[in-house]
């Protein structure tokens, strides 16, 4: 049953439902979330009005490690089990979750211009960002660049798995190094607690990325599906048999 | 020279056991397109088979999948020795010996240090490197680099291999290309040899290549229906 | 074990012998601390400051640029096929790699060290620290290459691809190989525990390269 669906046009029956509502409840979330983010919550008493930009920076944050976890998973399920839409699933992830977590570099880079005064410092998160981006960007790289597509998903599930079981290590190691390179900054983001007015925005928010996930996940896995098959019968070529001569 | 190599004592005891490969119904995929399919045959101790067909017919693929490089999709590749069968890749590698295309020659190395660095690789006693020399006429050029040596004895030095290895199937890839006719017949005295000890052989060539009682097999295109 | 000695002592001899890339290293690491030093300017604080990281990069960089030669050239003789054949364990041909790649990329270049820290004004008491670091840091960076390495053998022109998939995990070597040699010269007590934190990114490694880079083989001999 779980096989049949890595057909391009089965798949689209299966999922369809689900994508709708996804779609549905991410233009919903999304717009309730930008309605109290910008409108009906309290700016910080540090730092203004800016502390908004953690309604788009938080969630994509959370997200860039939400989509590798999901991507690291699918990878382990298509390394073992060798089933091709792990594999889809896992490498449609990637774009998904480098782009979270470009968006969480660029909106931490434009909070950190009026927090700190300067528009990247090596604050440990937004370094573990950084190198969080180039290890998806590695991901999509081994993708790229091997040209037989089951070959291709078994070694980019070896760097999604070696990058998953190392990004706790590279966090500490920068957590480390930052504190005692301790620079100038001076607030810690976001004030020692969060007044509930500005959960509410948050959560819709972060509810609404995740929306925004699934609804992209869902035709990305479908091109890729499409095009395995299209590919595979592109290189319909004979298949050999032997017989005595 | 077949006289010479058969009156060496050491010779008659090079092979330990004696193995024999069955393959049923074998399938093989590349990248996702199935390359081959219901493949079958036997080839027992003492026997050669001769392994033809066109560019990209997949003899290249068949060697590797049964020499555990490639998984079989479908079908049993075994290797029978004495009581065992081994079915896994990585049982049967113990009795087989594959030479592809590549000779896995370092230039930098002279001859001889390729030879004793496979030795150390297949565990092979010390006294097999001379054999190995003997075997493929290179023992003059035993002290000179790798990277200076002709394509043909290159091809020679690479086929050495399979003294060193010592095991009981042979599984050749093109091994005359590039080979004049004295050294193939050189070829062909070791794998007359080889079969009168007990092992067995499959060649996949484009050349001509006599071997007597050899069975000839044919991959081609199957019929689709 | 024999042959995992026969084997690190080929790729040693191979990687020393004429073409072989051992001392395109060390130049390599030479020419990185020139440049340094010409970008930072001759002013010998700030380049005693910086002579304990810009070692430690260097020792990085020449790390990335030799790491395609640890199973490019194998894969393309077939001599990776004989590797793959004999093996009883792949991943202790993998370990043997790496150890070969330290061998003959690496330990000259720390050999070197001494020499590079004195021009660049490295203080007295900074040597030892640095000298530890390196050693106990550096076999992490070619365990996790010979993984890279591994994921790539089949592809051509690859070695922009092996840094990007080697670099980010030498972050930890890195940052604690630093600071450690850094601790070292300023005589903090936190020296120990963090050359032990070193310590510890290379024995990570030491599991999860050899792991990873046994499979990557497998599917790319496939």
């Amino acid at each position: 049953m779980i096989a049949d669906l890595a057909n391009p046009e089965r798949f689209e029956r299966f999922v369809k439902p689900f994508w709708l509502t996804a779609s549905a409840l991410a233009v919903i979330l999304l717009a309730l979330g930008f309605y109290f983010g910008l409108f009906h919550s309290p700016a910080d008493y540090q730092q203004g009005d800016t502390v908004r930009i953690m309604y788009v920076h938080v969630p994509a944050a959370m997200m860039s490690m939400a989509c590798y976890t999901a991507m690291a998973v699918a990878s382990i399920v298509g390394f073992v089990w060798k089933h091709p839409l792990a594999d889809v699933a896992a490498k449609a992830s990637a774009p998904i979750g480098a782009v979270f977590t470009a968006l969480a570099l660029v909106t931490g880079s434009l909070w950190g211009k009026p927090m700190w005064g300067a528009w990247w410092v090596w604050d440990a998160r937004l370094t573990s960002e950084l190198i969080l981006f180039f290890i998806y960007i590695g991901y999509i790289a081994i993708w790229e660049a091997v040209d037989d597509k089951i070959r291709a998903a078994r070694l980019a599930a070896i760097v999604a798995i070696v990058g998953f079981v190392n990004i706790p290590i590279i966090k500490f190691s920068v957590d480390w190094w930052n504190s005692l390179h301790q620079g100038e900054s001076i607030f810690r983001r976001g004030g020692p607690t969060i007044d509930g007015s500005m959960l509410l925005p948050l959560f819709l928010m972060i509810g609404a990325y995740m929306m925004v996930y699934a609804a992209l996940l869902v035709p990305a896995m479908k091109n890729e599906l499409s095009a395995r098959r299209i590919a595979r019968l592109e290189r319909m070529g004979g298949v050999s048999g032997v017989r005595p001569e | 020279m077949n006289a010479a190599l058969e009156s060496r004592p050491d010779r008659q005891s090079r092979l330990a056991y004696r193995a024999s490969l069955s393959l049923r119904a074998v399938s093989v995929s590349r990248a996702g397109r199935r390359v081959l399919a219901g493949v079958t045959f036997d080839l027992s101790p003492g026997e050669a088979i001769i392994l033809k067909g066109a560019n990209g017919s997949g003899k290249t693929t068949l060697l590797r999948a049964i020499a555990g490089f490639l998984p079989a999709e479908n079908g049993a590749i075994e290797v029978q020795s004495g009581e065992s069968t081994r079915s896994s890749a990585s049982d049967r590698r113990a009795c087989i010996a594959y030479c592809g295309h590549a000779d896995a020659v370092k230039a930098p190395m002279t001859v001889r240090e390729n030879l004793s660095f496979w030795a150390r690789l297949y565990g092979a006693p010390e006294r097999r490197i001379a054999e190995a020399l003997a075997s493929f006429a290179l023992q003059a050029l035993a002290d000179t680099h790798a990277g200076a040596l002709s394509a043909g004895q290159r091809r020679r030095l690479g086929l050495a291999r399979l003294v060193i290895a010592a095991k009981p199937i042979w599984l050749l890839d093109e091994p005359t290309s590039s080979m004049d006719a004295a050294s193939s017949a050189r070829l062909v005295a070791l794998i007359e040899n080889h079969r009168r000890e007990g092992g067995a052989v499959l060649i996949a060539t484009h050349d001509r290549i006599e071997i007597e009682g050899a069975r000839n097999f044919v991959l081609e295109a199957l019929e689709t229906a | 074990m024999k042959t995992f000695l026969a084997i690190i002592l080929r790729d040693v001899t191979l990687g020393f012998r004429a073409g072989g890339g051992a001392t395109q290293a060390a130049m390599f690491f030479a020419l990185v601390s020139l440049v340094f030093a010409l970008a930072i300017g001759p002013e010998p604080a700030r380049l005693s400051a910086l002579a304990a990281p810009i070692l430690w990069a260097g020792a990085l960089l020449s790390a990335l640029v030799s790491l395609d030669r640890i199973f490019q050239s194998d894969y393309e003789d077939g001599t990776l096929d004989v590797l793959v054949e004999t093996a009883d364990l792949l991943e202790l041909r993998v370990l043997a790699k790496a150890a070969a790649h330290w061998l003959s990329s690496l330990l000259p270049l720390i050999v070197a060290v001494p020499l590079f820290a004195l021009l660049l004004n490295l203080p007295v008491e900074g040597y030892w620290p640095l000298l530890a670091s390196l050693l106990v840091g550096t076999p992490a960076l070619s365990l996790i290459g010979a993984l890279a390495a591994a994921l790539t053998l089949a592809l051509r022109r690859a070695s922009i691809l092996v840094s990007i998939l080697a670099a980010p995990l030498y972050a930890p070597a890195l940052i604690f190989g630093v600071g450690a040699a850094e601790a070292g010269a300023a005589g903090a007590p936190s020296f120990v525990p963090t050359l032990l934190l070193v310590a510890a990114s290379s024995l990570f490694a030491l599991v999860f390269a050899p792991l990873a880079g046994a499979a990557a083989i497998r599917f790319n001999m496939s």
